[in-house]
C-alpha cells in the first residue's frame, strides 16, 4: 500500500517563505551563502546574530574581513577629518577666531570675554557672529561629547587666554593629550575631565604643569584604578587647586555604632 | 602545501620564504609589520620570523624599563623617537585588529629629567640646540644653583610604557597580516658567492645567502628554508648569527674582516619601595652618575638601575642579579641626590641584556656591504625599544625601495666599522 499525501495547491511565494523559515536555522549554523540571512530569523535575536554573522563570515570570506577592515579605517579616518589643522585661519581672523571655529565645528560650545555663550544646535548651526570680534580673547570651552584628540589639540593652543576648558565624556582624550595642555598653564584655572573613558592616573600626573589651576574635576574615570587615592595624590600635587571628583567615603565600610537604623523591623524585645 | 597528511608538520618552517627574520623581538616585528604593510599588493611578501624562544623569557624587548625620550645629540636618532612616540600614540589604528579589544599600552607621560654637573652643562647645552632644529621636539632647559639641570621633562611625547604590550600587539597584527611565525635556532647559512672586480681591479668576493637553517627545539631536526633576505634582528645574539653568514671571517683591518661589533652586556632594574619619596608628578630621573630611577603606579614604587662603568661590567653568561651592585653602587647615589630614599626597602630585581654596540653605541641598519642580502637591524645598546617602529621602516624601506626615504640613516651602515666613523651618542643610560 502506498502512502499518499494530499498537498493542498499553494501559491508558489507562499511555499517559498514556508521552506526559508524552515531551513534557515539550519543555514545559520553552518552557512555558506553568501545573502544575509537575517531577514528570515527571529527578529528579537537577529540583532545579536548579525553581529555574529559578520563576524563568522569574515572568518571564511577574504571580502567580508576586507570590508570590515575598510568601515574601521573608515571611523577613525572621520576622527582625523574632524581635527585637521586650523592654523591657517590664524593669519587671516587670529588666533582667538580660529581656535573658537575649530570649537564649534566639533560641536561644542565658546564663551568669548564680556559676551554670551556661542553654542551650535542640533544641527550643527551656529552663529556667525563671532567673526566680527577682533581681538576678543575666548575665556571658556565647553567641548563636552566632542571628538577632540592630540593633534585637534593643537588648535586649543591658538587660544592664549583660555581660563575654563571642559572635557567632559570625550572618547578620543587620553593620557597623551593631557600631556599637551601645558601651553594653556599660564591662564587656565578650571579644567573639568568627568567621564573620559580613557583617562588614567598617569595622564593626570601630568597636570602637574597646570599651576594656575584652581578647580579640577576628575570624577567617573573609568580607567583611573584607583579613584580614592588618586584623588589624594593629585590634591598633593596641586596645592592650591580644589579637586572635586571622588566621593572618599565610598567603599569604606560603616563602624557598628554607624550602621542604619532599620526602622521597618520590629525591634528586639 | 604538506605533501605528507599523515605527519603533522605544523611546527616547522615552510620551504621557501622570500624574508627570513632571525629574531622576533620589538624590532624584528617592527620590521615584519611594515614589510607586510609596504607591500604593494596584498600577499606580495612572504615574511617569516623565527624565534628561538616565543616565552621571550630572556629577551630584551620583555625585560626593558619601556622609556622613551628625544633627547638625543644625534638628530637621526630624535627623528627616529619622535616617529616611534607618533606610532605608539596612534597605535589602536596602526596595529588595529578586527574584532581584537584594543591596545593598553599605559604609557605615562611624564618624561624624562637628565641631570648634568658643570663640566657636562655644554655637552646638554648643544644638545639642547640640535634639538631645536628639529620640529616637534619640546625640551627646555633649565638652570639650578650647583648643578644645570638641563632639557627637562621634555613636555610631550617622552615617558615610559609597557613593552610587552607593544610586542604582544605587534604580534597580533602581524599574525593577522599573515607573516609566519616558527619557534626554532637559526644554525646555519648556505650562500653563494660570486667574484668582482673593483673600480680599482681589486677583486671582491660578493656574498649572497639563499638558505637559512633552522634547527627545532630539542631535537637535531633541520629545515632548510629558501629565501631572498635575511635580517638580523637577533638583538644580543646578533654577533653569531653574523658571524654563521661569514661576516668577519678575513684578515683584520679588511672588510672582509670585520666582525659585527655587538655583544650582550647584563644590566640590572630593582624594584624598591619608599613611602616618602618623590610624588606622583615625577619624571624619569637620570642622575649625572648614570643611575637613573623612576615612579611605578599609585603606590610608591620605583624601578631604576645605574649603567655600570667598563671595570665593572657584570659577567654576561645568564642573568642572575647582584644584590651588592645595587647596596655599593646604585644606593648611594640615589640617597645623594633624594634625601628620602636613604630608607627605601628592595623588593625585586630583574637584569637583562642591552645589544651593545661597542663601536660607537648606536645601531646598525642597513644592508652588509659583501653579503649584500643581509639587512642589520640590531646593536642599540638599550634604545632598540624606543627607536623600533622607525628602524622597522627604514629597513623596510631599504629593502622594498632600495634606499632610506623618510628618515636618511646612511650613518647607521655597515661599512662605518670598517672606515672608523664613529657616531657617538652622548644621552645613553
Amino acid at each position: 500500500m502506498s502512502l499518499q499525501l494530499h498537498l493542498q495547491p499553494v501559491p508558489f511565494s507562499r511555499t517559498l517563505n514556508w521552506s526559508l523559515r524552515l531551513v534557515a536555522p539550519i543555514w545559520n549554523r553552518s552557512t555558506r551563502g553568501i545573502h544575509q540571512l537575517s531577514g528570515a530569523v527571529d527578529p528579537e535575536s537577529s540583532q545579536k546574530k548579525r553581529r555574529t554573522m559578520l563576524q563568522y563570515l569574515s572568518d571564511y570570506f577574504y571580502d567580508v574581513e576586507s570590508l570590515r577592515r575598510y568601515f574601521l579605517q573608515n571611523e577613525m579616518d572621520k576622527v582625523h577629518q574632524k581635527n585637521h589643522s586650523f592654523a591657517h585661519l590664524e593669519e587671516t581672523h587670529g588666533p582667538n577666531n580660529a581656535g573658537a571655529f575649530f570649537i564649534l565645528k566639533q560641536g561644542g560650545a565658546v564663551k568669548f570675554r564680556d559676551k554670551e555663550w556661542i553654542r551650535p544646535d542640533k544641527y550643527g548651526h551656529f552663529s556667525q557672529e563671532f567673526w566680527n570680534f577682533s581681538e576678543v580673547p575666548v575665556e571658556a570651552v565647553d567641548a563636552s561629547d566632542c571628538a577632540i584628540n592630540y593633534e585637534g589639540l593643537e588648535n586649543l593652543h591658538l587660544l592664549k587666554e583660555l581660563q575654563s576648558l571642559s572635557l567632559q565624556r570625550c572618547p578620543h582624550m587620553d593620557d597623551w593629550c593631557l600631556s599637551r595642555l601645558h601651553p594653556l598653564a599660564d591662564s587656565l584655572q578650571e579644567l573639568s575631565l568627568a567621564g573620559c573613558p580613557r583617562i588614567s592616573e598617569r595622564g593626570l600626573a601630568c597636570l602637574h604643569h597646570l599651576q594656575n589651576l584652581r578647580r579640577l574635576d576628575i570624577s567617573n574615570l573609568p580607567s583611573v584604578s584607583n579613584p580614592g587615592l588618586t584623588q589624594i595624590l593629585v590634591e598633593e600635587m596641586l596645592p592650591n587647586c580644589k579637586v572635586v571628583g571622588v566621593n572618599l567615603a565610598e567603599g569604606l565600610k560603616l563602624g557598628p555604632e554607624e550602621q542604619p537604623q532599620d526602622t521597618d523591623r520590629p525591634v528586639p524585645a | 602545501m604538506s605533501l605528507h597528511p599523515l605527519y603533522d608538520d605544523n611546527y616547522l618552517p615552510p620551504d621557501h620564504s622570500d624574508v627570513v627574520i632571525v629574531g622576533g623581538g620589538v624590532l624584528g616585528l617592527s620590521v615584519a609589520y611594515w614589510l607586510k604593510k609596504m607591500e604593494k599588493q596584498r600577499g606580495a611578501l612572504r615574511v617569516l620570523v623565527v624565534e628561538r624562544d616565543l616565552t621571550y623569557s630572556q629577551a630584551s624587548s620583555a625585560l626593558s624599563l619601556g622609556g622613551i625620550h628625544q633627547q638625543f645629540s644625534l638628530p637621526e636618532n630624535i627623528h627616529l623617537s619622535l616617529f616611534s612616540a607618533s606610532f605608539l600614540r596612534n597605535i589602536n589604528e596602526h596595529l588595529a585588529v578586527v574584532d581584537a579589544p584594543p591596545l593598553d599600552l599605559q604609557f605615562n607621560p611624564l618624561g624624562y629629567l637628565w641631570l648634568a654637573s658643570e663640566k657636562d652643562a655644554a655637552a646638554m647645552e648643544n644638545n639642547v640646540k640640535v634639538q631645536r632644529w628639529v620640529p616637534g621636539t619640546a625640551s627646555q632647559l633649565l638652570c639650578g644653583q650647583r648643578y644645570l639641570v638641563t632639557p627637562v621633562p621634555g613636555m610631550e611625547d617622552e615617558g615610559w610604557f609597557d613593552p610587552w604590550c607593544l610586542l604582544q600587539g605587534l604580534r597580533r597584527k602581524v599574525q593577522s597580516m599573515g607573516v609566519l611565525f616558527c619557534q626554532g635556532e637559526v644554525t646555519g647559512f648556505v650562500s653563494s658567492s660570486d667574484r668582482m672586480l673593483t673600480k680599482n681591479q681589486k677583486e671582491v668576493k660578493l656574498k649572497r645567502i639563499c638558505e637559512v637553517h633552522v634547527k627545532m627545539d630539542n631535537s637535531q631536526e633541520y629545515q632548510p628554508v629558501e629565501c631572498a633576505v635575511v635580517i638580523n634582528a637577533a638583538g644580543a645574539w646578533s654577533a653569531q648569527i653574523a658571524a654563521l653568514a661569514g661576516i668577519g671571517k678575513g684578515p683584520p683591518d679588511t672588510l672582509q674582516g670585520t666582525k659585527l661589533p655587538v655583544e650582550p652586556r647584563k644590566r640590572y632594574v630593582y624594584v624598591w619601595h619608599c613611602p616618602q619619596g618623590p610624588g606622583l608628578e615625577s619624571p624619569l630621573v637620570a642622575d649625572t652618575s648614570g643611575t637613573y630611577f623612576r615612579r611605578e603606579g599609585l603606590g610608591s614604587n620605583y624601578l631604576g638601575g645605574r649603567s655600570p662603568t667598563e671595570e665593572e661590567e657584570p659577567d654576561p653568561e645568564n642573568l642572575e642579579v647582584d644584590h651588592d651592585f645595587f647596596q655599593d653602587k646604585v644606593w648611594p647615589q640615589l640617597a645623594q641626590r633624594v634625601p628620602a630614599f636613604e630608607t627605601l626597602k628592595v623588593q625585586n630585581a630583574w637584569a637583562g641584556y642591552y645589544d651593545y654596540n661597542t663601536f660607537d653605541q648606536n645601531g646598525v641598519v642597513g644592508p652588509h656591504p659583501l653579503v649584500v642580502n643581509m639587512f642589520f637591524a640590531t646593536g642599540f645598546s638599550g634604545h632598540g625599544l624606543q627607536q623600533a617602529p622607525g628602524v622597522g621602516r627604514a629597513v623596510a624601506e631599504m629593502i622594498l625601495e632600495g634606499r632610506f626615504q623618510t628618515i636618511n640613516l646612511d650613518s647607521f651602515l655597515f661599512s662605518r666599522f670598517y672606515l672608523g666613523d664613529k657616531i657617538q651618542e652622548d644621552n645613553i643610560i
